[in-house]
Parts: structure tokens; C-alpha cells; sequence
């Protein structure tokens, strides 16, 4: 059944997605709502990969419950970075591209949500479609933080 | 007339009544020594500026002098009644520190100079900030103590002339989760409960409000009832001792951080009994079925290992609160303060609205405010959201407010949010605004993280402008100065907590050169060069009176309706709550009396935010989930604070106030009976603690955290364990330091954290992890107040409890006639 790959895209792009909020808190620790926002809404997405790993047993997978991990060293050079470059204007540039990438990202994670909704109708499978009803609206609150902070933040970057 | 020590005796005499009654008239007055009554030439009419109450009193004048105060029997917020701070607090006019001439920075000093000069300077700088960068170099930062008129006028100048979407308040930091909350229950700011519930209510419950201390005169009422016949059950949710606790049926002390758990717990116990109203739900709300949903995952059980709270306490305050007939829920910054602020004053609103206690006598909620006319910065734009509760993302609304101004819509910026203090200063500091004006506040001693804040503030790079009234710490850093006049010495209107519309009378001159905010901000305005679209100045008023007759145009049709309002009306009576128009000539008590709010898609003033996140819902969205204006029930989930105790850090750090100073003390600390009665910065820590750590009363200790440490002398309190409490209050400005620590920290600010609620905005004071160490002994007792929430617990010296100097002596008169509710 195909349906095995959908469970291994959606751990890996749950895991990506919590991996590129992570890169992101730290790159703009200097911006604390972006460090702190995202911070918690990465630890979203883990719960997800650890939840896809559960369920992902009753279809023969085996998929590591545990997160991706933080890499320790590179974090503090990002955050080092960050506080070193946060008084200059380039930094908003970069701010702009990280937020467009996580929203095109989690819109890329709430998409195979939908997928998978799909596909555990069509195998009335219950748990399955509960997992997909309780994460997929976080995800889809990932989105629009991405694209609200995007919006938030565009004019002064760009007209200043 | 009875003489009473108003320091130590800080509510005064009780005057007991029950419920349903009216609440006695007592009138309290303080005159400057060897002035009696009969020696005042005048009375000038005004109300309090020292709190968010809105206390009605008269000012004493005697030879051109403020000479004392006197509280306003006909006035339905106090029937008469004075705080502390109101009795003693307006010597501070008089202090021989006032600025009364601007000032210029001149190689690196400032220097004296006049206000053409200084006016130019700013006027100079801001059109070649506009030409080189636009309206996003330039942004104003206000107050919660100024008059609407120059709010209005503020707010007219930045939104519609300048063109700036960089226009906040302090506020932020004390009223803008209430305001927010409101909002996203109710689709608009608008107090939903009044002063007189208290004189209905069965059961009070005060959430983070130690109104005790903040609110003195409205404890007073809530004081006489509890002495009165039928008294009601008071719920107390807060980690210290306070008056409320000590007075309390339930006293809940949760661990910091963790409201929302707890409240989730209480719904959960509401909901789980059945002790809601189903039929008011039906008709009135919509979301109720996802607040269902959500509080299932929180039984009083787990909720009790979060918030480290007894679960049977949280049962008991819950069948208390499930059980009430006239429920009165307050919340104040316990709640706004601390982690997840938004989301956890929503689930009090929530606690109401289930219960179908909304618009009915002793059926309210307060959401308070922290400064006297933080309504008014609210209203009228001066937190940066759109006068008279205009919605920045529906399109109809700006160009309402576009016509009111006779402006192009396009030059009203309202294409994101309105940007707050903290990311201002962020911006600021990666030098994109590159101009900042503070008028009547002093972030260089109340935002968090002060040595950022300072580091952002002393650039060269930023044109600073401050506008105050003393050289506070924040002024001490600006290129210009601008002197102002307060309280007593100009005209305008606020408004309270509960809508009470106050008018305040210039009774004396302002000393110096020193101006009303109102004619500086005009003056600006003019000398910019402001116009409509029709080549006509901006500002079309020219003093108080002209300016509250624009406002209140502004305001026709809005939820604070202002347009049956004179500046007559409001003179010599009762202030008045609005809206106030031709419907309602003689204001409204309550709002939302009829299940009908101001959630209607086409009306409200937002569509509200993510609870979590704080990404504004989408228009379309909020027309789905609610076409027809109702109730907004919505549940939140529990987020652990993100700076969590550690072996480092191992307690956690809460900062907030004292009865007897306001803010940053520029005023409190110059009245000698306040400044007596709380002269210096103190920590505060339990009775376990201090035995863990081995520090005694007095002791001077060290409190750090990641981002600076403080020194304070120990008071030994009733707080809970775990949990340090520093006072806000002290800052430099009478120490040596002048602007910043002169060796130790003083100012709690210096150990808060960078971090805010995601919805509301407002910096997070109250969840910070920390240590304290022993330095030295102490030589007696530290110097906190023994009559608040700072109370010594254990043996203390008689002769070391707070007591008022010499001329703390107040009147206190009962038994006299009043006006009417």
C-alpha cells in the first residue's frame, strides 16, 4: 500500500518544519516574539513527529519517535550571530526570506494533513483520523503565524 | 468630622451597608498644614491621577496655590472618597524640581534653551527624517496619564498627519491585555461591568487584583459591604498575602505563570457541574463547544500539580463561583503581567459569559486598567489602534475615519498592526526609527530589560524627545525636553475603568515656561505643516473645550459614544459612563444588558487574534465563525512560561506596585507622607525560604537573574514560597546614578525579561527565573509597607509598622448627604 509513504513524508516534513522553526528562533534571537513564537510552536510539531511515529507501528513502519534533534553548538553560534548582527538593517532581509520559507513549509506539512485525513477516511481508520483532526489545525496555526508576522514585518523592513 | 492617619489607616472608617443598598457618602480631605477650610479661595473640580479609579475630588486653591484636595460626595465612583495617593500626592505639583524651561542637548549636555528653539530642533528633524525615509523613522510614545483631548490630538497628528504606524502608549504595559481581552470576547473594548456591582454582587472574584493596593477607594466599597449585612464571598487568585487573600473565602495561590491551567480547571469544574446558563449560551455566544472541548483536559487534579494549588482548593472556588447569583469577576496585572496574559483573562470572561452573568446589577466583569486615563489612550487612539474603536482591517471603517479628518484613506496606515513599545524599541535599536517622542512616561525605568532599554536609548543615532514633567531618567537621556504641565494646571476630560467620564479644571498656572501637552502637540502639528486634504490645518482645535467637541464627533455612532457629553454636563455633578448620546442622555451603568454586544462583523473593532500565536484572524473568518455579532467563547490551551526556574535560577521573580507610589514615583516619591511610607526598593520572600537560605528581615540580599541583578533589603511576607517580589517603583533619578545603577541595581526592570503576550502585546513582568543571596545584616526591619501585601509575617517590632509622619493627618467626614448613585 502507498500509504506507508505518506506516514514517512509527513514524519519527515513535521520534522523539517520543527527543525526550520528552531534555525529560525535562533537566527532572530534578537527579535524575541520570532524567538520565542517559535520556539513553542516547533515543540507543535515534534509532539507530531512522536504521534505519526505511534500510529505509524500499525502500518509495519518504524519511524523514530524522537524529534530531530537542536544541534547545541550551532545554536549558540546563531544566536551569538544574531545579537552580533542585530543592529544592522540586512538582518530584516533575512528575517523576510526565513518567514517566507516556514510558511511555504508548514503549508507544505498542512497539505499532506489532507492527505493523510484522505486517506483514513478511505480505510475508516478512527485513530488515524483523530491524530489528523487534532494536529492539522495547529499546523494550519503555524501558517498563519508565518504569514502574520510576514505581513507584520514587510513595510518597515522594506520601506525603511 | 473625625482626623485619621490616612498611611496608616489607608481605606479610612468603615461605613457598612448591604446588599442592594447605596453605599454611604464619607468625605475625606486633606489641606496643608495650618490651612483650614474656610481659608481656600476655591474649589476647582477634577478626579484622580494618581490610579485608574477615576476618584471625583475638588482641588483647595489658596492664593493661586494647590493647597489640598477634597473628595466629591455626588460622585458615583467614590461617594466622596480619597486614596492615599489622592490625599498626599498632589504636593508633588509644587516640587521645586519641576522643568520650567525646554532643554536642548548641546555637546553632550543639556542645556536651557526656549521653545522656539527646542520646537525647531524637533520640527527640523522630523521633515528630514520624513524626506530621507518616510513616516517609518518617526514614532510617538505616550502615556496612560494624559486628558483625551490630547490623546485625540496625538493620535490625529501620528495616524492621520505624520502618517506613522509607530504610536503606542504605556498601556501596553498595564492595560493592553484588558483592552485585548475585551476585544476578543467581545469584539470591542468596552467595560462590560460597573462600579455598583460591587453593591450587588454575591460573590467577588479579584483574578491578579490586589485592588487593595491599586484601586483603594473601590476596596473600600467592597471593605464596607464585607462589613455589612449579606456580605459576598471574595475568590482571590494571586502568589502573595494581599489584603484581598487576608479578606478572602478562597485564597488561591498558584504557582507564576500558571493562570491559564488554573482557570481552564475552574471552567472545567463549572462546566463538569452543569453550572452553566445553556439558554444564554444559545442565544448570545458562539465557540462554547470548542471551550468544552478544551477544558476536558484539565481536571482539578492535574490542574493542582501545574499550578501547585490543592485541588480541593480549586473545587471549593469553583462551586463558589458556579453557585453565584451576582457574579463580579475582576483581573488585573497578576493576569496581564504574567505568561499567556490574553488567553488567561479571556477564560475569565469566559467564566461570566457561561453563566449568563453579564449586564444584570452585580453581574459584571472589570477588566482594569493601571492608570488613571488609560480608557482614554485606548479610545482614542493613542495605543495605536484607530480612534473611537475604528477596526484598522475593515476598509469602511478607515475610510469613516478618513472623512472625520478629511484625509485620503491611503494616509491612514493600516495595512498591518499597530506597532508596539517593544517592537518600536526593536526597531529603534536596528535604527530604523530613528525618532522617538515620549510624552509623560519614563521607559527608562518601567520597560523590562533595562540595560537593553538603556543601551537602545543612548545611541546617537536616535533623536529622542521627551516630554514630561520632571527630568526623569528617561529625559536625562534626550536631545529635547519639553516641559509640561499636569494635573491641576490644564483642562480635559478621562475616563475611568468602569466608563465614568470625568472632566479635570486648570486650577492653578503650570510653573515656568512649562505647557500643556495639548497646546505642545498643536503647536507641532502647525509647524509641520499638517493639512487635510482640502489645504486646511490638520488639527482644526485650539484648546481643550474645541478639541473634546472634535473628539466627540469621532466618536458618534461608536461603542464610546460621547457625543451627549458637555464639558457643562459634566460640571459639578456626577461623571458620567458612556456611551452617552441621544439615546442615552444621562450615560449608560451597564453595557451589553441586552445580550447584544459589539461583535458585529461590520462594527467591532477587531477581528481578534490567535490566543497562542497572536496572528490576527482573517475577515473572512471572523464573518464565518460570527455573522451576527454574538459572544466569542475561546479556549486556550496551557503554555509553560518560557524562562522556567533552573539550578541557577531557582525561584522565580514577580515585580509589580505599592499602595503608596505610582509608577516610577516622579510624583509619588515627592510627596513626603507616600515617600515616607515606602522610601526604598525591598524583596520580598517567604518565611521557608528565608530559612532555606539562611536571610533574615533587613537583610540586604541580591536578587539576579540572566540579565542583571538589584539589591533590596528582605521583608519576610506571606508570599508563596518559591516566588521573589520586588516593587517596580525605584529608578535613579534621586540617587546618584541619575539615569542608571550607580553599582547596585535598584529598579526591578533591571532583571525582567524581553518576552511579551503574543496577542496583547504587553511585556511579561511577572515570570522571570532568579536567585537571591545574602550580602550583609541589617540593622531592624526593612523599610516595606506592614499594611499591604508586604505585611511582616512572625514577630515584628510595633514601633517599625507604617505609620503616617506629622502631616499625614486626613479629615474624614460621614453622615453627609450625597448624590446619587
Amino acid at each position: 500500500m502507498k500509504f506507508g509513504l505518506v506516514l514517512e513524508e509527513m514524519h519527515r516534513s513535521e520534522n523539517d518544519l520543527a527543525h526550520h522553526l528552531l534555525v529560525i528562533s535562533e537566527r532572530h534571537k534578537v527579535d524575541h516574539e520570532i524567538y520565542h513564537l517559535a520556539r513553542d510552536l516547533a515543540r507543535w510539531s515534534q509532539q507530531h513527529v512522536r504521534d505519526i511515529a505511534a500510529i505509524s507501528k500499525n502500518y509495519g513502519q518504524d519511524l523514530d519517535p524522537e524529534p530531530r534533534g537542536e544541534a547545541g553548538l550551532m545554536e549558540t553560534i546563531r544566536e551569538k550571530g544574531s545579537e552580533m548582527v542585530g543592529r544592522r538593517p540586512e538582518t530584516g532581509m533575512l528575517l523576510l526570506r526565513d518567514l517566507r520559507e516556514l510558511y511555504l513549509k508548514a503549508c507544505g506539512v498542512s497539505a499532506d494533513w489532507e492527505l493523510l485525513a484522505q486517506a483514513a477516511q478511505g480505510m475508516k481508520d478512527k485513530d488515524l483520523l483523530g491524530l489528523a483532526e487534532k494536529c492539522h489545525p495547529q499546523t494550519i496555526r503555524q501558517m498563519k503565524w508565518a504569514n502574520g508576522k510576514l505581513k507584520e514585518s514587510a513595510t518597515q523592513i522594506l520601506v525603511s | 468630622m473625625a482626623r485619621i492617619d490616612r498611611i496608616a489607616e489607608p481605606w479610612g472608617t468603615r461605613t457598612p451597608y448591604g446588599s442592594g443598598a447605596d453605599w454611604p457618602v464619607r468625605v475625606d480631605t486633606h489641606l496643608a498644614e495650618g490651612v483650614a477650610p474656610e481659608d481656600v479661595d476655591r474649589w476647582v473640580q477634577t478626579a484622580s491621577l494618581l490610579h485608574s479609579n477615576g476618584d471625583a475630588m475638588d482641588i483647595a486653591v489658596k492664593d493661586n496655590k494647590i493647597v489640598g484636595v477634597r473628595g466629591r460626595a455626588v460622585d458615583r465612583v467614590n461617594h466622596g472618597r480619597l486614596g492615599p495617593k489622592d490625599l498626599y500626592g498632589w504636593q508633588a505639583n509644587a516640587s521645586p524640581d519641576r522643568l520650567t524651561k525646554p532643554l536642548i542637548r548641546e555637546g553632550g549636555k543639556l542645556v536651557e534653551t526656549d521653545w522656539d528653539t527646542a520646537m525647531q530642533r524637533i520640527v527640523d528633524k522630523s521633515k528630514a527624517l520624513l524626506a530621507e525615509q518616510g513616516p517609518s523613522a518617526i514614532g510617538f510614545y505616550t502615556t496612560g496619564q494624559l486628558f483625551s483631548e490630547e490623546y485625540y490630538t496625538l493620535g490625529t497628528m501620528a495616524h492621520g498627519g505624520i502618517g506613522t504606524n509607530h504610536v503606542d502608549g504605556n498601556t501596553r504595559l498595564c492595560t493592553a491585555t484588558a483592552g485585548e481581552a475585551l476585544k476578543e470576547s467581545f469584539g470591542c473594548d468596552g467595560q462590560p461591568g460597573s462600579y455598583t456591582d460591587v453593591d450587588h454582587a454575591d460573590v467577588i472574584a479579584l483574578y491578579g487584583h490586589n485592588v487593595a493596593e491599586t484601586q483603594t477607594v473601590l476596596w473600600t466599597r467592597m471593605l464596607d459591604r464585607l462589613a455589612g449585612p449579606n456580605p459576598p464571598k471574595i475568590i482571590c487568585v494571586d502568589p502573595r498575602m494581599t489584603p484581598v487573600a487576608r479578606a478572602a473565602t478562597v485564597h488561591l495561590a498558584p504557582r507564576p505563570g500558571t493562570n491559564v491551567a488554573l482557570m481552564n480547571g475552574i471552567l472545567h469544574q463549572i462546566i463538569t457541574n452543569g453550572w452553566v446558563d445553556q439558554e444564554y449560551i444559545q442565544a448570545h455566544t458562539v465557540g462554547y463547544s470548542e471551550l468544552e472541548k478544551e477544558v476536558k483536559n484539565y481536571p482539578p487534579a492535574l490542574v493542582a500539580e501545574i499550578c501547585g494549588v490543592p485541588a480541593e482548593q480549586i473545587s471549593e472556588a469553583a462551586s463558589i463561583i458556579g453557585h453565584a447569583e451576582r457574579l463580579l469577576s475582576t483581573v488585573l496585572q497578576g493576569f496581564y503581567q504574567s505568561n499567556q496574559a490574553t488567553a488567561a483573562a479571556v477564560q475569565v470572561n469566559n467564566v461570566n459569559i457561561i453563566r449568563g452573568m453579564l449586564g444584570k446589577p452585580g453581574c459584571g466583569i472589570l477588566q482594569m486598567n493601571g492608570q488613571p486615563t488609560a480608557e482614554n489612550t485606548r479610545e482614542c487612539g493613542a495605543d495605536g489602534d484607530l480612534a473611537a474603536f475604528r477596526n484598522w482591517s475593515n476598509d469602511a471603517h478607515i475610510q469613516d475615519l478618513a472623512r472625520v479628518w478629511n484625509i485620503d484613506p491611503m494616509s491612514i496606515p493600516h495595512y498591518s498592526p499597530p506597532t508596539h513599545v517593544m517592537q518600536m524599541m526593536r526597531y529603534a535599536e536596528d535604527g530604523s526609527i530613528r525618532m522617538l517622542w515620549v510624552s509623560g512616561t519614563n521607559p527608562a525605568v518601567s520597560l523590562p530589560e533595562l540595560a537593553r532599554i538603556r543601551s537602545i536609548l543612548e545611541q546617537d543615532r536616535l533623536f529622542l524627545v521627551v516630554q514630561d514633567i520632571f527630568l526623569s531618567e528617561t529625559a536625562q537621556l534626550a536631545d529635547v525636553v519639553l516641559p509640561a504641565a499636569t494635573w491641576g494646571e490644564k483642562t480635559g476630560t478621562f475616563t475611568n475603568v468602569d466608563r465614568t467620564v470625568h472632566l479635570s479644571e486648570k486650577a492653578v498656572d503650570p510653573p515656568g515656561e512649562a505647557r500643556p501637552d495639548l497646546e505642545i502637540f498643536i503647536d507641532y502639528a502647525h509647524r509641520m505643516g499638517l493639512q487635510d486634504k482640502d489645504g486646511q490645518p490638520l488639527i482644526k482645535w485650539h484648546d481643550p473645550e474645541s478639541a473634546f467637541e472634535a473628539w466627540k464627533e469621532c466618536t458618534r455612532g461608536r461603542p464610546c459614544d460621547y457625543t451627549g457629553i458637555t464639558y457643562d454636563k459634566l460640571r459639578g455633578g456626577s461623571g458620567i459612563q458612556w456611551p452617552c448620546n441621544e439615546e442615552n442622555p444621562d450615560g449608560t451603568e451597564r453595557i451589553y444588558a441586552d445580550g447584544k454586544f459589539w461583535a458585529h462583523p461590520e462594527y467591532c473593532e477587531t477581528y481578534g487574534r490567535d490566543l497562542i500565536t497572536g496572528a490576527p484572524v482573517e475577515p473572512t473568518e471572523y464573518k464565518a465563525l460570527n455573522p451576527e455579532g454574538k459572544a466569542i467563547i475561546k479556549a486556550a490551551e496551557y503554555m509553560p512560561p518560557h524562562e522556567l526556574p533552573s539550578q541557577d535560577f531557582p525561584l522565580q521573580l514577580i515585580t509589580g506596585r505599592t499602595l503608596y507610589q505610582f509608577h516610577t514615583r516622579t510624583k509619588t516619591g515627592r510627596a513626603p507622607e507616600l515617600q515616607a511610607a515606602a522610601p526604598d526598593v525591598w524583596v520580598e520572600l517567604s518565611a521557608d525560604d528565608a530559612g532555606a537560605y539562611g536571610i533574615a528581615e533587613g537583610d540586604l540580599a541580591e536578587v539576579e537573574t540572566p540579565r542583571g541583578s538589584v539589591r533590596a533589603r528582605v521583608r519576610i511576607s506571606g508570599i508563596r514560597n518559591g516566588v521573589l517580589f520586588l516593587p517596580f517603583h525605584y529608578g535613579y533619578w534621586d540617587t546618584k546614578g541619575g539615569h542608571q545603577p550607580d553599582g547596585a541595581g535598584r529598579a526591578a526592570n533591571e532583571l525582567t525579561i524581553t518576552d511579551w503576550d503574543a496577542a496583547s502585546k504587553q511585556p511579561i513582568f511577572k515570570t522571570a527565573a532568579a536567585r537571591i543571596t545574602r550580602v550583609s545584616g541589617g540593622d531592624g526591619p526593612s523599610a516595606a509597607p506592614t499594611t499591604t501585601a508586604s505585611a511582616p509575617v512572625g514577630g515584628f517590632p510595633e514601633d517599625a509598622r507604617t505609620k503616617g509622619i506629622a502631616t499625614a493627618l486626613a479629615d474624614e467626614a460621614t453622615g453627609t448627604a450625597g448624590g446619587t448613585r
